[in-house]
């Protein structure tokens, strides 16, 4: 039973820990189904888990900090368009910058602003999005197995979690059910089908960046405002590549990346679980392999071992018309 | 002149049509009409300004002058949105299709009939139905287009234009890429189209097509429009001598040759292109030294994956080079330039040259590793540049500086620097593909005599050039290139029109 | 007819366009200081005092510069053969366990310059080592060399962690990182060089492996431009197909491109671990890889343009550092800010003027 007790507490920490790179690595899921590479995503998260965090601290309202964070987010997807689309840069150089320019600003503006060395103010609890207990929680909590699950894992989230589980479905329902979807995942493989057909190709891909901002403010969101209170100094700490990771270890389709996500997280919690503690048999098994997993994973997906990962195959090149 | 193309109402016609891109003037005052439910063939060699005028119908590129009139009534097409409002389809050479989509999808894309998909869905099956039925286009709608013959992708395209209501249909070099099987499917197809009343624009240089199915014909030469045809009253010989055009005959004053033992051999060479299509097709020859072994050819039967097979940039499937009788071991240009091999690729933009380097830079490609130009690891860049300044001397090439970034150089110079390098070496064998493409008239003559010279000096060349003329003038044997095969083989006296049956595939 | 294939003269092109990139740059920074209440050019003023007004401070803005100049020519070399190694950061950071190996070994026994030459090869056998994987992947497999150079970053953070706590750390210290090293590991200061132009290089790292860069500057010149390897990668990165034709062998010269980017980038250690702690810590590389990007960006890949971008850069951190002192209200972190818009606009839109530019030379030019 107290293995049990462990493996709730894990799994609940994996969840919570999944949810940030959940929001992120379906934003990228847009932006390269759409021939647009990002590695700018890191920077996405963190100037809008910047901006959730002064937004809720200044009106106390958690969906106005919510709304600042997508806010931003799309405004750097913008920059991003901006400098890969209409000026044809090179889509890595650009979410280099765009990383670098989130993380000195945030820093800078923060310290500026509320004089704590980078930390924004302490959002006050209505500014916050804190956990729902859902319906039954309580009373099922003395059921054995399922019971701690519910209570512990399902119940309790924040309303940010429960909206990352719903936008899984609803990524997969408008790339394969709707005209943008089509369209979208069109002008990432062959943009040449999509001009012919019709329809602009640059006018595409920056409604692809928007949407890719709107779902990274989410994720911004959720760090600043939901699993901490207030924005700390680089508080994506590089998960933003693990979103990156993600996405490409499930081969660029909406629902493996929920999966990858939670992986991912898991392995996270896990390492977190882990510290200081020895597994039987093995003894003491360095967290950093556990914090590596992700990224080793991706590697050996990526050489092609599991399965081929194939990349849209019009990202990271700007749309020529001429012919 | 405005030759109506046939007894029914204009589809199409284009008063004027003028496009310049900087200096090349690619359409030069461009007056053509198509009747409707008619089958018009448009032809001319590579550079005759065909894709050019096609790109403006289809709104990629804007006319600087003239007007384009649908079913009588003066059209803009500013975009391919309202090329395709206006009625007109267009197949393109190069497929515009999603790779991983099914056929479905790739028909709907653009035309979705709604922001669902499922709202669609239902009906583009129906109407897809219908134009099978109709036209007898069958193409599973379900398959994905990647796992499709080539064949069966070309329908889908003409299926994407058809579902968006297209009565022009532009067809872009549709054969180039198919079987004669499937092309004589495509044939079939074209004609019920035309039957049903639409109107198709066939772009092509090869004259057995536009013999076979065309009603009337147009031909292109250098950006203008020479002739218009009906097919039944013209002959192939009249149209290859209108593409090619009087031209100022080029005879290269040659001695006989003097051919001593075979230098290159080739057996049974097999070779597939990057889609997997086998481009070249259980092919053998010898060239021996001192002889110009010209391969003739209509473009895009295989000569050029046989140049690249023989120069190691292609790895062929099967059958053997052999070099002085000894087996070539690898595919690996590297090696074949050590065993005396030189080669002046078809594509000098992107082989031959890099075009951003200097011309110094250049004149060392793929023999850098050569100890006149370095000892070890180093390059000497005083004895790169002096043999680059003789070799600019000594073929003329201007402006003579080798300091130049290449890109600077006009077309027919850019080629020189391409000769003086393979040639200076002084190799056993000489590849060349299309040594005059895109080179002005003087450079042409120098580069000819060079290429004798050569021969003179008991070096085994091949030429490969889509020219007949070329061919003709510098070849001490033809060797005649069709759908893969070589399908015979001519003295160098042979005339242009027995040629010229050849690469149509008609006589062997 | 499109403006982009409309040649322009190499000033414009490497020195006007650049310097507008970099004006705009630094307008932008301009407007973030002035929206945080503080005087842009004040702020400028601060800065150039704080990186060039004194003895040690020059010392610390030539200390900042010899990493870059590193992570410069690693990033360059890669990209002279088509490659984008975003992995310095990373291959900078293991290469810190070369160089702190050898310094660890051999510091009791020899004096500094007997150690000195085994530590440069250390570090960048370390640091190509760290790259072989990506070049290997990208080479035979076709892996996308920037998100496998990305991924090898954080493997090998996570390695050095696990190596600084577990393996290196001296009993009983809480603290992540080896011993210090004695006189023999460590590289000497350039107080005679400084001393030279009558200054005092005060605590200032300034230290040995500036002339290393200097050297490796030229050696990179040399190989890129003078030697037949040099030319198969330049051959490579701008023409792939000529490079087929010429028979350059694709994955052997897209290893060694990467071996010799990632060996670059190793040597950045000597300067921070050997030159300037004397030990080797967690996190010593603090950006410098990715500030390489920016560098050879700046430097338009050429090591000349590499140690003025360099000295930019090092003028950047350590102004930076003094601006915040002056300054509470800006944080070193402008410096980040600063570092992120130079690579947008010197970077990702570098083609932005160049339309408008050939408008006004045409222009000027009356053609």
């Amino acid at each position: 039973m107290e293995y049990f007790d462990t493996f709730v507490s894990i799994m609940g920490s994996a969840i919570r820990l999944s949810i940030p790179l959940l929001f992120t690595a379906l934003a990228g899921l847009f932006s390269e189904r759409a021939g647009i590479f990002d590695i700018g995503l890191e920077g996405k998260m963190l100037a809008s888990a910047f901006a959730a965090a002064c937004a809720a601290y200044w009106t106390g309202n958690a969906w106005a900090g919510l709304g600042a964070g997508i806010l931003i987010a799309i405004i750097f997807s913008m920059l991003h368009g901006f400098a890969s689309i209409t000026n044809r840069g090179n889509q890595i150089v650009s979410g280099v910058a765009l990383n670098f320019i989130a993380a000195g600003l945030t820093i800078v503006l923060g310290t500026a602003w509320f004089n704590q060395g980078g930390r924004t103010g302490q959002v006050p609890p209505e500014g916050r999005f804190s956990g729902i207990i859902l319906p039954g929680a309580d009373m099922m909590r003395d059921v054995p197995i399922i019971g701690p699950l519910y209570a512990n894992v399902i119940s309790g989230n924040n309303i940010l979690t429960y909206i990352a589980f719903l936008m899984v479905p609803l990524s997969w329902w408008v790339l394969y059910r709707t005209r943008f979807g089509l369209r979208l995942r069109a002008v990432g493989e062959n943009p040449g089908a999509v001009d012919t057909a019709g329809v602009s190709v640059v006018w595409l891909r920056y409604r692809a960046l928007i949407v890719t901002g709107f779902l990274a403010g989410f994720a911004g969101t959720y760090l600043a405002i939901a699993q901490s209170a207030a924005f700390i100094n680089n508080m994506s700490a590089g998960k933003g590549y693990i979103a990156l990771a993600a996405l490409i270890f499930a081969k660029w389709k909406p629902v493996p990346v929920m999966f990858a996500c939670l992986l991912f997280g898991f392995l996270d919690a896990f390492a977190n679980f882990m510290q200081g503690k020895s597994l039987p048999m093995i003894g003491e098994v360095p967290v950093q392999i556990f914090q590596a997993l992700p990224y080793i994973l991706t590697c050996v997906l990526l050489a092609g071992f599991i399965g081929v990962a194939r990349p849209p195959k019009a990202g990271g090149v700007a749309y020529t018309k001429e012919r | 002149m405005s030759l109506q193309s046939s007894a029914n109402e204009p589809a199409i016609e284009l008063v004027g049509i003028d496009k310049k891109f900087g200096a090349v003037h690619a359409n030069k005052n461009i007056n053509l009409s198509v009747g409707k439910g008619s089958i018009h063939g448009i032809i001319g060699e590579n550079g005759a300004g065909k894709s050019t005028l096609m790109s403006i119908l289809y709104g990629f590129y804007h006319a600087d002058e003239g007007e384009i009139r649908i079913q009588g009534k003066p059209v803009t097409i500013r975009d391919s949105q309202a090329a395709i409002a206006a009625g007109i389809g267009m197949v393109h050479q190069h497929f515009m299709l999603v790779e991983n989509f099914t056929v479905l999808e790739n028909v709907m894309l653009g035309a979705e009939g709604g922001q669902l998909l499922a709202k669609g869905v239902a009906g583009a099956r129906k109407e897809l139905k219908r134009l099978e039925k109709d036209y007898g286009l069958e193409v599973d709608p379900d398959a994905v287009i990647e796992e499709l013959p080539v064949g069966s992708q070309q329908r889908v395209e003409i299926l994407k234009a058809l579902y968006r209501g297209a009565e022009i249909l532009i067809l872009d070099e549709p054969t180039g890429v198919l079987t004669p099987a499937e092309a004589d499917h495509l044939f079939r197809i074209l004609q019920v189209l035309r039957d049903q009343g639409k109107t198709i624009i066939l772009i092509t240089h090869k004259l057995r097509e536009i013999m076979a199915i065309t009603d009337t014909v147009s031909v292109m030469r250098r950006g203008e429009m020479v002739a218009t045809r009906k097919t039944a009253e013209t002959t192939v010989a009249e149209l290859a001598e209108l593409m090619v055009g009087r031209r100022v005959l080029l005879r290269v004053e040659k001695g006989d040759a003097n051919p001593g033992p075979v230098l290159l051999s080739v057996k049974n060479l097999t070779v597939k292109d990057g889609r997997g299509v086998t481009m070249v097709d259980d092919v053998s020859f010898d060239v021996r030294a001192g002889e110009i072994v010209g391969i003739a050819g209509v473009a895009g039967n295989g000569q050029s994956e046989l140049l690249e097979a023989l120069a190691g940039i292609r790895k062929p499937v099967s059958g053997e080079i052999l070099i002085d009788g000894k087996p070539v071991e690898a595919a690996d240009p590297a090696l074949l330039r050590q065993l005396g091999l030189a080669h002046i690729p078809e594509d000098r933009h992107h082989m031959g040259l890099v075009l951003k380097f200097e011309e110094y830079e250049n004149s060392i490609l793929g023999y850098h590793h050569d100890p006149r130009y370095g000892h070890g690891a180093m390059l000497d860049l005083d004895a790169i540049r002096r043999q680059a300044e003789e070799q600019i001397e000594k073929y003329d090439i201007r402006p003579p500086n080798p300091r130049l970034k290449t890109a600077n150089f006009s077309g027919g110079n850019q080629q020189k620097i391409v000769v003086a390098r393979e040639i200076e070496r002084d190799p056993k064998m000489l590849l060349i593909g299309q040594p005059t493409r895109g080179v002005d008239i003087g450079a042409i003559e120098f580069i000819h005599r060079r290429i004798i010279e050569m021969r003179d000096a008991g070096k085994a060349v091949l030429l490969v050039s889509v020219e007949l003329d070329e061919i003709r003038s510098l070849s001490d044997r033809i060797l005649v290139m069709f759908a893969g095969k070589v399908v015979g083989e001519k003295s160098a006296d042979a005339d242009e029109q027995t040629l010229g049956l050849m690469m149509a595939g008609i006589a062997a | 007819m499109s403006t982009a294939s409309v040649p322009l003269p190499a000033w414009i092109n490497y020195g006007v366009i650049p310097l507008l990139n970099l004006i705009l740059a630094f307008f932008f920074s301009g407007l973030v200081v002035w929206a945080i209440g503080e005087n842009p050019f004040e702020a400028l003023n601060f800065l150039i005092q704080g990186a060039l007004g004194r003895g040690d401070a020059i010392g610390f803005t030539l200390f900042y510069a010899t990493s870059f100049i590193f992570t410069g020519l690693s990033v360059a070399v890669a990209f002279h053969a088509g490659l984008f190694n975003i992995g310095s950061e990373g291959q900078a950071y293991v290469g810190g366990l070369g160089a702190a190996l050898v310094a660890l070994s051999l510091d009791h026994y020899v004096p500094w310059y007997v150690t000195m030459p085994f530590a440069v090869i250390g570090a960048a056998l370390f640091g190509a080592a760290w790259a072989f994987i990506p070049a290997w992947l990208q080479a035979k497999r076709g892996s996308h060399i920037v998100i496998t150079t990305i991924m090898f970053n954080f493997i090998g953070a996570a390695l050095m962690v696990y190596l600084l706590v577990n393996v290196f750390i001296v009993p009983g210290k809480m603290a992540p990182e080896t011993r210090t090293f004695l006189a023999g590991g460590q590289l000497p200061k350039l107080d005679w060089l400084m001393a030279l132009f009558g200054m005092k290089l005060g605590p200032a790292p300034f230290n040995v492996s500036f002339i290393i860069a200097l050297v490796m500057c030229y050696l990179v010149w040399l190989l890129i431009w003078r030697t037949k390897l040099g030319y198969e990668m330049r051959t490579l990165g701008v023409s792939p197909t000529a490079a087929i034709y010429a028979g350059i062998p694709y994955v052997r010269t897209v290893i060694i491109a990467m071996l010799i980017s990632g060996g670059l980038a190793g040597m950045m250690s000597l300067n921070a671990v050997m030159g300037a702690s004397a030990r080797l810590q967690v996190e010593f590389v603090a950006g410098a890889g990715f500030v390489g990007i920016a560098v050879s960006l700046m430097g338009r890949s050429h090591p000349v343009g590499i140690i003025f971008a360099a000295l930019l850069f090092g003028i950047l951190y350590q102004g930076g550092a003094d601006l915040s002192f002056e300054m509470p209200n800006i944080t070193r972190d402008m410096i980040v800010v600063i570092q992120g818009l130079v690579i947008f606009f010197a970077g990702a839109l570098e083609y932005m003027l160049r339309p408008a530019m050939v408008r006004l030379y045409q222009t000027a030019t009356g053609k």
